[in-house]
């Protein structure tokens, strides 16, 4: 049988293109051929030194993961989605989405149609010996088209051709629009372009309209459609019969180099880079250094879109703006160290920057890995730990029992606490354990609210930390003290385990997700008090009644984004009253201000970003605010007292609180 | 001499030629609020770590001015950084960074 290629090429008596230029090539290919060879020379030298810094069985993984179907599929998914078509973008801003895939998506068809048409009708010049590095660019510029016998394949592709330069001009101009007037795209701050960006930048804006020019200039030899034919027919009635074409291609040509040459040295080299980076993410292979192996990835798959520059809770104040994650990759891309370690302990963590970047570079694990480079070898003892810890973990709980002299400060002759009933009874039948958490210590409020829903459902508890527990080192590995929380984390993990509990319930969601993501607990059930709470509502155990309140849910940070955990506490919290949206929620949801995450905000700063969160969060007049987390509960309760008089009918209320009535 | 019986308690005897400016020079630079903390101890009463060992972020600071830099780095060695003393601290002082740069600066060399 013979293929369908064929038969359609067989159709043709006459061929269809012929080669005007017999030799395929002309000196004005030269700036093109010189810039694409150069940044593909340097993007090969920077992906063997990258992926030779990358640990061996990380690299192993990464080689492996390109061979699993799942993976595979994945991959595709991401690099369509997020590279090209930018689907990220287009959910929460569809005008930039717009802008942002119709440079990437139609510059990336218009390559693959250009090399489709070449492999169709020359197929001889796609060979690298033969000019298959730049004749697929300027294929238009070496073929004359045979007329009258031009097929409707050919036109196809001239429709084809035509129709994305038009989608790209009109990407090309939206950004230059959005050069002056950003906030039109919804962008209210945009990234400062360093000086080899503003070069990259402007050939990028003559690129397009270059070649709109040089094609049109070409359309009535080498053929067209609406698009070329139609600008060409306007220079003919411009210019008289003969078009004098060559300077037009120079132009494309040096403005292709130009671009090129610039590309590693600017933003744009993400275009490239980000594959890489989408692969080694999908890998599932983190970064262990703030600038070393997959952190290279990273720093160079950001496009510095600045789309993390609204994100940040910070920049509430311009004056935090140089904070923002796209200038920490500037500056430790530049290996710009005094700069890079400011930056990095100023953020709050609160992970915004990441759950929003379109192709998910981690800038927070970034720097929590830059914070560990300073802090992690700074000394620290926990002898105290393992001193007491034998005593308290046999029988499951952190309280010491009556027997035991209570350490006060290191003396141990401070008087015993009262044994309270519940933790005199034996433990180990007991299935579910509260670990309250450091925080919670401090907001008494929200244990007694879990203690009364904890009755009130009937369920048989054991209140760990009860007289006080250790610290979860969340707090610790926010700071990059990776090697003091590792300690905690294995006391910690020996008290819950010689519980014998079936289920941990945490009301503090920074605790939350530690001992979800590090401490590995085996058959032991790890859950927030929210979700907890919510599964007990759904079997019947707790009753809830719905008044008539209007109540607004925060997302924590640690919770929300950090977690996954969005739905829980909105499905228990819609059964205790009407739940009012707030202007960001989910995803957006703006930081409280109160973030364990940043070092060096001061007060005064936090003053405002809370500010700014609460002014999001009121937006649908809610009477009662709603938060799962003890930091926020007091972040919120101290800016809602000390604000203004609008604010003043706002309660702030822990969700267990709420659950209670 | 002649020992009349009478004499400082070792312990209590501050020698403020010892105090090194440089150092405290080096810390308020990195964190400014070394110099407002009141010396309240809300940040002792609450400490996570205290129930442990002793550990005191106030003792840490006045150490530091009494030309003790190792009794503060005893006192602070304990610290899990949890961040209670930030949120009762009544002059916000950002103590989890203080102690850091007191434990940077202070356990150098």
């Amino acid at each position: 049988m013979t293929p369908l290629f064929q038969i359609l090429a067989a159709q043709d008596v006459a061929p269809e293109v012929i080669d005007r230029i017999p030799s395929g090539y002309s000196h004005f290919v030269i700036p093109f051929a010189v810039g694409i060879t150069f940044m593909l020379c340097w993007l090969l030298v920077g992906c063997v030194r990258l992926l030779a810094a990358i640990p061996r069985h990380d690299r192993l993984t990464f080689f492996k993961s390109l061979f699993i179907p799942k993976t595979i599929v994945r991959n595709l998914k991401d690099l369509f989605g997020d590279c090209l078509l930018h689907l990220k973008i287009w959910r929460r801003k569809p005008l930039l989405g717009y802008m942002h895939s119709a440079i990437a998506f139609g510059w990336f068809m218009i390559i693959v149609l250009g090399h489709i048409e070449v492999a169709l009708f020359v197929p001889k010049r796609l060979s690298v010996t033969n000019g298959g590095l730049f004749y697929p660019i300027f294929y238009r510029y070496f073929v004359w088209m045979n007329p009258g016998h031009t097929t409707l394949r050919g036109s196809f592709f001239f429709f084809l051709m035509d129709f994305f330069l038009l989608y790209i001009l009109s990407g090309i101009a939206l950004a230059v629009f959005k050069r002056f007037r950003s906030i039109v795209l919804g962008m209210r701050h945009t990234t400062k372009p360093s000086l080899a960006d503003r070069v990259a930048l402007y050939s990028l804006w003559l690129i397009f309209p270059l070649r709109l020019l040089a094609e049109s200039f070409t359309a009535d030899l080498s053929g067209g459609s609406f698009l070329t034919v139609g600008v060409n027919r306007f220079w003919h009635l411009l210019f008289g019969d003969k078009l004098w074409f060559t300077p037009c291609w120079w132009a494309y040509s040096i403005s292709l180099g130009l671009f090129f040459v610039a590309m590693p040295f600017s933003r744009y080299m993400h275009i490239l880079t980000e594959v890489l980076w989408i692969l080694l993410r999908n890998a599932g292979i983190k970064p262990n250094h703030p600038r070393k192996g997959v952190a290279e990835a990273e720093i160079y798959a950001c496009s510095s879109c600045g789309l993390c520059l609204d994100a940040c809770p910070m920049n509430v104040q311009k004056k935090n703006l140089k904070y923002s994650s796209v200038y920490f990759i500037r500056f430790l891309r530049r290996h710009n160290e005094k700069k890079i370690s400011a930056i990095a302990d100023k953020c709050l963590m609160c992970d915004k920057c990441h759950a929003l970047c379109p192709v998910g570079v981690d800038a927070p694990a970034l720097r929590r890995a830059q914070r560990a480079t300073e802090n992690n070898s700074l000394p620290f003892d926990y002898s105290c730990i393992s001193a007491v810890d034998t005593g308290l973990a046999a029988t499951g709980v952190w309280a010491p029992d009556a027997s035991r002299p209570v350490r006060v400060n290191g003396r141990p002759d401070a008087l015993p606490p009262d044994p309270s009933p519940q933790e005199s009874l034996p433990d180990a039948s007991r299935p579910v354990l509260y670990f309250a958490g450091c925080m919670t210590r401090l907001t008494p409020r929200i244990i007694k609210a879990v203690e009364s829903v904890f009755e009130a459902a009937g369920v048989d508890y054991v209140f760990a930390d009860r007289e006080g527990g250790m610290c979860c080192g969340r707090p610790l590995m926010l700071a990059g003290r990776n090697d003091a929380a590792a300690k905690l984390i294995e006391a910690n993990k020996k008290m819950i385990e010689e519980s014998g509990c079936s289920t941990l319930v945490l009301s503090c969601p920074i605790c939350y997700k530690i001992f979800k993501e590090e401490y590995r607990l085996e058959g032991i059930k790890v859950t927030h008090y929210t979700q907890y709470f919510n599964e007990l509502i759904a079997s019947g155990r707790l009753k809830v009644e719905k008044t008539d309140r209007k109540l607004v849910y925060h997302d924590p940070c640690e919770l929300g984004r950090g977690c996954g955990v969005y739905f829980e506490p909105r499905a228990a919290l819609g059964k205790a009253g009407t739940l009012v949206k707030a202007s960001m929620e989910y995803d957006e949801s703006i930081c409280c201000g109160g973030s364990l995450g940043s070092l060096t905000l001061d007060v005064k700063d936090r003053a405002k970003i809370a500010e700014a969160s609460l002014k999001s969060l009121t937006a649908g007049s809610p009477d009662t605010i709603v938060t799962a987390c003890p930091l926020c509960l007091k972040t919120f309760s101290e800016a809602v007292a000390n604000s203004g008089s609008p604010m003043n009918g706002v309660a702030v209320k822990d969700f267990a609180e709420v659950l209670r009535g | 001499m002649v020992d009349f019986g009478f004499g400082l308690v070792p312990s209590s005897r501050i020698n403020l030629d010892l105090f090194d400016r440089e150092k405290y020079d080096k810390l308020t630079a990195i964190e400014p609020d070394a110099r407002i903390c009141i010396s309240c101890g809300s940040c002792t009463a609450v400490c996570t770590a205290g129930q442990f060992a002793h550990t005191s972020l106030r003792e840490a600071l006045d150490d530091i001015l009494n030309a003790n830099p190792d009794k503060a780095l005893e006192s602070l060695r304990s610290c899990q950084l949890c961040g209670k003393c930030a949120m009762v601290c009544p002059r916000g002082i950002n103590t989890r960074h203080l102690i850091l740069s007191i434990i940077k600066v202070y356990s150098g060399e």
